[in-house]
């Protein structure tokens, strides 16, 4: 069972003196698919950067939670899957290469079933010994999913998880969302019609805009 | 209003005095200086260029506490008061590198001789203008603001180095130094209470100058921010 | 944490083995500096306070031209964020600083070696000093420069800012380290030059200390 949870208290963001978006208040404690809409450049990167522990908020606070243990910002990242179009990973690698040594800079052992599991339901085993830079940005994106699923993430993080992707990725990317909000939370951040529809709950922005 | 009064008065006081008073054998009457042997009247810079030298360390000083503030509270505000706290001190670095090099050229021959404190105002210069350099190449402001604060607070920790390396590695001609022998520490012997009463009073009036241009200038700081912020929003 | 950290200098290291970016062009930086030099001094036999100077000269200038690789590669290619998903900010930064200090110490060998071998006054007497000096100068060096190559992989400004922050930092270090090795080749004892020996190792733990309490403000958008 995952008792795992986020909360956030009254978050504000300003770059330099321009604000992003202020008070933003919310509490996920229950798996499901947690959305977070708003029109381009209203903030939604920056929102799930906060909550993935990426940018610090200007005022406010971010709560992860497991079982009641605080996490504290150093250990954070073992808990979270991230994926996102500006993700970049290693191109001077290999696909088998990039999750092996991630799991090891994580300190975690690399789990090869795991990983062909995973190659397999992204549709890229076969091209597991190739360097990433000869993949297409499809490829990429689903390689991506494969990075933020390899270390059993308690949260999951998505921003724009369909960009790049043809219907039958986006189909995979849909089945295995909804198969891991079975067991863990997960956070879209996107304004893709069909990506929202999959959320239990939506976030709009537009209602954070003022002070 | 009255304490710029008073700071006009007393700047005013020190230039006069500084420049003025007569320096003599014996000093008998109060406005009258010793006779420094081997500095004569090279003597009277010491009332401009150490209070020039001590404001550059001051400067650097509280650009320091500020940007320590700024990484404690990201308030961008306190960004902009160590910025222009490390204008200002490069204002006065270049003004103690000049006068101290004037006064060289007449006291020792030359104007660059990498005397140690000559090294270490020069290392100073380095630093604000190396600091200059890293926040006119950063676009956004915040990221402006930490990487220039970090950059100064690792630029503050070296500083004591240069007070324990420079002597070692250098010989002195500066007065006041160790190896100096033929002037002397000036100011613990050989200044009488004349001299330092008006050396200190000089450090004083220059120390509510800086202050004051301080106050002004990041207050200007502010206002241009807030003036483009409405402009961004309006 | 070294593990991870450890992990992540045997990426750079694979990762560095397939680009040879900054091997490649450190060993070019070090043929065409002392050869610059060789060309300056012509037929002259400079004097042994001078080569100790130039040694670090070249020491520096080489330094500047490849060790900012360690963050500018990462945020060039945009990696450094898939970096924060996968390792704390200390993790990072020890890992970049082992690959660092590795670089460093195979950089200043090679040049020891050909100044050994180029100018015949560069010849050491107290070789314990030289190799006390050598270790912990090379020590500071990697620290300064890792911490300065963080701020300039964020700042976006590679190339010339580099050796503009670098030189004040490591000016204490640079001037304490020229001493120490007009010591070595004076042959000085290693009593007369501990109060330079501590001088050098009291910066490095000075400056890996403010490196470790800052960098996560740098790592942190």
């Amino acid at each position: 069972m995952n008792n795992y949870s986020v909360e956030a208290i009254g978050l504000n963001k300003t770059f330099g003196r321009r604000l992003i978006f202020n008070g933003i208040n919310f509490r996920m404690d229950k798996n499901g698919i947690f959305g977070i809409s708003g029109p381009n450049g209203s903030g939604k990167s920056t929102l799930v950067k906060i909550i993935a522990g990426l940018l610090s908020p200007s005022k406010g606070k971010i709560i992860h939670k497991n079982s009641n243990d605080e996490i504290i910002p150093e250990k954070l990242h073992n808990h979270i899957g991230f994926a996102s179009p500006y993700l970049v990973l290693y191109e001077e690698f290999t696909a088998w290469e990039n999750l092996d040594i991630f799991s090891e800079i994580r300190g975690i052992n690399f789990n090869k079933d795991k990983a062909k599991d995973l190659l397999n339901r992204f549709l890229l085993y076969k091209r597991r010994n190739d360097l990433v830079k000869t993949y297409s940005s499809g490829m990429k994106q689903r390689m991506k999913f494969i990075f933020a699923l390899m270390h059993n993430p308690e949260l999951l993080i998505f921003d724009e998880p369909t960009s790049n992707l043809d219907e039958e990725g986006k189909k995979s990317v849909y089945n295995i969302i909804t198969d891991v909000s079975k067991q863990i939370i997960v956070i879209i951040a996107s304004n893709e019609k069909t990506d929202l529809d999959l959320c239990n709950e939506i976030l709009d922005l537009k209602q954070f805009k003022d002070f | 209003m009255v304490w710029k009064i008073f700071l006009f008065i007393l700047l005013a006081f020190v230039s006069i005095a500084g420049i003025a008073f007569p320096i003599v054998e014996n000093p008998q009457a109060w406005y009258q200086f010793p006779n420094i042997p081997g500095l004569e009247q090279n003597a009277r810079i010491i009332f401009f260029h150490v209070p020039t030298a001590w404001l550059t360390v001051l400067a650097f000083f509280m650009s320091t506490v500020f940007s320590f503030k700024y990484l404690k509270r990201k308030d961008l505000d306190d960004d902009l008061k160590a910025y222009a706290s490390a204008q200002l001190g490069m204002t006065f670095c270049i003004l103690a590198t000049v006068t101290g090099a004037v006064w060289a050229k007449f006291a020792w021959g030359s104007f660059w001789s990498w005397d140690p404190r000559q090294t270490s105002i020069f290392a100073l210069l380095l630093i604000y203008g190396a600091l200059f350099a890293l926040r006119s190449s950063i676009e956004g402001e915040e990221k402006r603001a930490t990487l220039s604060a970090v950059y100064s607070i690792i630029a503050f920790v070296t500083v004591p180095f240069f007070i324990f390396v420079m002597p070692r590695i250098m010989k002195g001609l500066h007065p006041g130094s160790a190896e100096d022998s033929s002037a002397g520490p000036v100011v613990n012997f050989q200044m009488n209470s004349s001299m330092l009463l008006i050396f200190f009073l000089s450090l004083i009036a220059f120390t509510i100058l800086y202050f004051w241009i301080w106050r002004i200038s990041y207050k200007s700081l502010i206002i241009k921010e807030n003036i483009n912020k409405q402009l961004i929003r309006g | 944490m070294l593990t991870k950290a450890i992990a992540l200098f045997k990426k750079d290291f694979h990762s560095e083995l397939r680009t040879r970016y900054a091997i490649n062009s450190l060993a070019m930086f070090i043929i065409v500096a002392i050869s610059v030099i060789m060309f300056a001094i012509g037929q002259e036999r400079i004097s042994e306070g001078l080569t100790g100077g130039l040694f670090w000269v070249v020491i520096f200038f080489t330094a500047m031209s490849g060790l900012s690789r360690a963050f500018v590669s990462e945020e060039e290619r945009g990696t450094s964020l898939t970096l924060q998903l996968v390792a704390a900010p200390s993790t990072v930064f020890t890992g970049k600083l082992i690959f660092n200090i590795i670089l460093v110490f195979c950089m200043n060998t090679i040049i020891a070696l050909l100044y050994a071998a180029l100018f015949e006054s560069f010849v050491i007497n107290n070789f314990g000093l030289f190799l006390l000096s050598f270790v912990f100068g090379n020590i500071g060096l990697a620290i300064s420069s890792t911490i300065i190559a963080a701020i300039i992989a964020k700042a976006g400004a590679k190339g010339t800012l580099y050796p503009v922050l670098s030189f004040p930092i490591l000016l204490p270090l640079i001037l304490s380290s020229v001493q120490l090795t007009l010591f070595a080749i004076d042959g000085t004892s290693i009593e007369t030059a501990k109060f330079e020996l501590a001088i050098v190792v009291s910066y490095d733990v000075i400056m890996l200390t403010v490196s470790y309490l800052l960098f996560d403000f740098i790592w942190k958008d």
